[in-house]
């Protein structure tokens, strides 16, 4: 037997024999899939409305039934001033007020139309901004709908949307791709790292430093178990898109797993990079973490990275999932060909080298 | 070099942490075939010293060679012809007796048959037949320091260096071990061994005496006896390690 098949089963084994990771490896993702597309949601539902009537008019009834069948809104409650509602909105049972006032509907009708008054709470901005102006398109539509029973034809206003990759504008089919990215960092970053950082624990390393086998087949021996893990990950994710959410990828299922390939090599590799730094899993797992942070939150996996600012965004060039981020959107729900992506291919593969001669560097038999 | 009467040679051989030395210029040789004793209080230092001469640590200073390679460059080659054996136990607990021996076996590039024909041969001699796919984990502590030792001498390396294989065995075991480590000797394999336990060090053939860093005494056994004009080595033992300032 060759050495480094010896080596693979040897991984093998204690990859099987491990109570925790084979488990692992099946319910992480599917849990994974399962939850979280729901929750990690900026669509912003149920924006609790109170709507202050000082109208009374067969318009300002018109606006409550609209509002109450907006699926934007939950029509909290009708009253009949401001500071019980506003009372309501301070005790956060409303995160909005929309006060009509009194003979609006006459005002309508002389042409000097009074001020509808808005008030949202906006501790959570975005909430709270789109809370505002999905009132106020409420109202206006209201308003339309008002106008055009009294005068039918009203031209050069129309305007057609249309959503294009996206077309029903579900967040979870933007969030779905890159929640693919950090299952990948969690399962191919942390494991190779804690797995190495293990034998140093035990103390099996020892024994290891003192034969003469290659820093690199015993380390590769170890990372081609993982690389198969975290394909095997990615498989059960992308089936559990398909079956749950009817989501599968618009461009080649092939490129997904080029580029995740790619991106495995390039996190698994820093994951190493981590173990061989650290000499307790404590440590690995903080290394990790400061890092997975900055991964997560600045790849542009929750927020554009166009909307960083500047010097913020020239820094996500240097981070690796950046690219991956870009490229599993794109494919995934643009149907982008290996071409287009061509830019982060070379980036995610100059990555990998980068981050697995680091790895070859860092490790060391010898003190 | 290989051809050479020592084994091990080296000469003002230095280790030093920061401003710590841990090892301070030792000279030494080791015979071919020699059972040799590295004596020394906990701290002494032999352990790094041991470590230097595995491939494991680079020499600050010094120069020397193992096996007939040099110490502070041909790490990598001293390896293939060496077995270690660890102060702490380091065999892979989730693996069976038999994959464990697989593993080094293969390691070292040991051929699948000789591996097995030598694998069944140890296990036979260590009354482990009925082990062999035990997880090395569930073992008690005697038996894992006989496969250990099993392990370190599966590949038939030149020399091997064992960090005191007898620490928490007890009495029977150890008489065992000693017994293992007889019969490797008389196969030609030079042994290079620490302990604690003085009465180890009257089988070997001769024996040094670590304090702070320093080899303080080498020579038989008997030798060192009359020199420090010491019942045993164990009296002789104390005399040297007096005057240590490190070590409990």
């Amino acid at each position: 037997m060759s050495t480094l098949k010896v080596l693979i089963r040897k991984e093998v084994l204690q990859f099987k024999r491990n109570t925790f990771l084979p488990k692992l490896v099946v319910v992480f993702p599917v849990m994974m899939m399962l939850v979280l597309p729901w929750v990690t949601t900026m669509d912003v539902r149920h924006v609790n409305v109170s709507v202050v009537d000082n109208d009374h008019s067969t318009f300002s009834t018109r606006l409550i039934n609209r509002i109450a069948a907006n699926d934007y809104f939950t029509l909290q409650s009708v009253t009949t001033s401001f500071d019980l509602s506003m009372q309501q909105l301070e005790d956060g049972e409303v995160d909005a007020i929309l006060e009509i006032p009194k003979d609006y509907e006459k005002s309508f009708v002389t042409g000097n139309l009074k001020k509808v008054n808005v008030s949202a709470n906006s501790v959570n901005s975005i909430k709270g901004s789109l809370g505002n102006q999905y009132l106020v398109q409420t109202l206006s539509g209201a308003i339309n709908e008002m106008r055009n029973s009294n005068a039918p034809v009203k031209n050069g206003e129309l305007i057609a949307i249309q959503n294009r990759y996206n077309p029903t504008l579900e967040y979870r089919n933007f969030m779905i791709p890159g929640l693919l990215v950090m299952l990948l960092i969690i399962i191919t970053g942390f494991l190779p790292a804690l797995n190495f950082v293990g034998e140093k624990e035990a103390g099996t390393i020892e024994q290891i430093n003192v034969t003469p086998v290659s820093r690199f087949s015993f380390t590769l021996a170890k990372l081609i178990v993982y690389w198969v893990a975290g394909l095997i990950v990615l498989t059960l994710a992308l089936l559990v898109i398909w079956l749950v959410y009817g989501l599968t990828s618009v461009g080649s299922i092939l490129i997904i797993y080029v580029a995740a390939f790619l991106f495995i090599l390039v996190i698994s590799g820093f994951g190493l990079i981590a173990s061989n730094l650290s000499s307790t899993m404590q440590q690995a797992i903080f290394f990790m973490f400061f890092f997975v942070m900055v991964f997560m939150l600045m790849s542009g996996l929750f927020t554009p990275t166009e909307s960083m600012p500047k010097w913020a965004e020239y820094l996500t060039y240097i981070l690796p999932p950046r690219y991956f981020v870009s490229t599993m959107r794109a494919v995934f729900l643009k149907g982008a060909t290996l071409y287009d992506m061509r830019y982060n291919f070379y980036a995610l593969a100059v990555f990998a080298i980068v981050m697995n001669l680091g790895a070859a560097l860092t490790y060391r038999k010898q003190s | 070099m290989s051809n050479n009467d020592y084994i091990i040679d080296v000469k003002d051989l230095t280790k030093k942490f920061g401003t710590f030395t841990a090892v301070d210029h030792i000279t030494f040789s080791v015979k071919r075939g020699e059972i040799f004793g590295f004596l020394g209080a906990n701290g002494a230092g032999k352990t790094t010293a041991m470590r230097m001469l595995c491939g494991l640590s680079y020499p600050t200073s010094g120069s020397g060679t193992v096996a007939g390679f040099d110490v502070t460059k041909e790490g990598e080659k001293i390896k293939r012809h060496i077995g270690y054996m660890s102060q702490r136990f380091s065999l892979y607990e989730d693996l069976t007796v038999m994959e464990n021996m697989e593993l080094f076996g293969g390691i070292y590039g040991v051929k699948s048959k000789d591996l097995k024909e030598r694998a069944s041969d140890l296990l036979e001699k260590l009354n482990f037949v009925e082990e062999r796919d035990t997880m090395v984990g569930s073992l008690p502590l005697g038996w894992k320091q006989k496969l250990a030792f099993a392990v370190a001498t599966l590949h038939r390396p030149e020399i091997v260096f064992l960090d005191e294989p007898t620490g928490g065995v007890d009495p029977i075991t150890r008489r065992q071990f000693w017994e293992m480590i007889y019969q490797a000797s008389s196969e030609g394999t030079t042994i290079f061994v620490t302990t604690h336990y003085m009465d180890e060090a009257e089988y070997c053939h001769r024996v040094s005496m670590m304090v702070d860093g320093q080899i303080k005494a080498l020579d038989t056994p008997a030798n060192l006896k009359k020199q420090y004009n010491a019942a045993s080595i164990d009296e002789m033992f104390r005399i040297l390690a007096r005057g240590a300032k490190r070590g409990d």
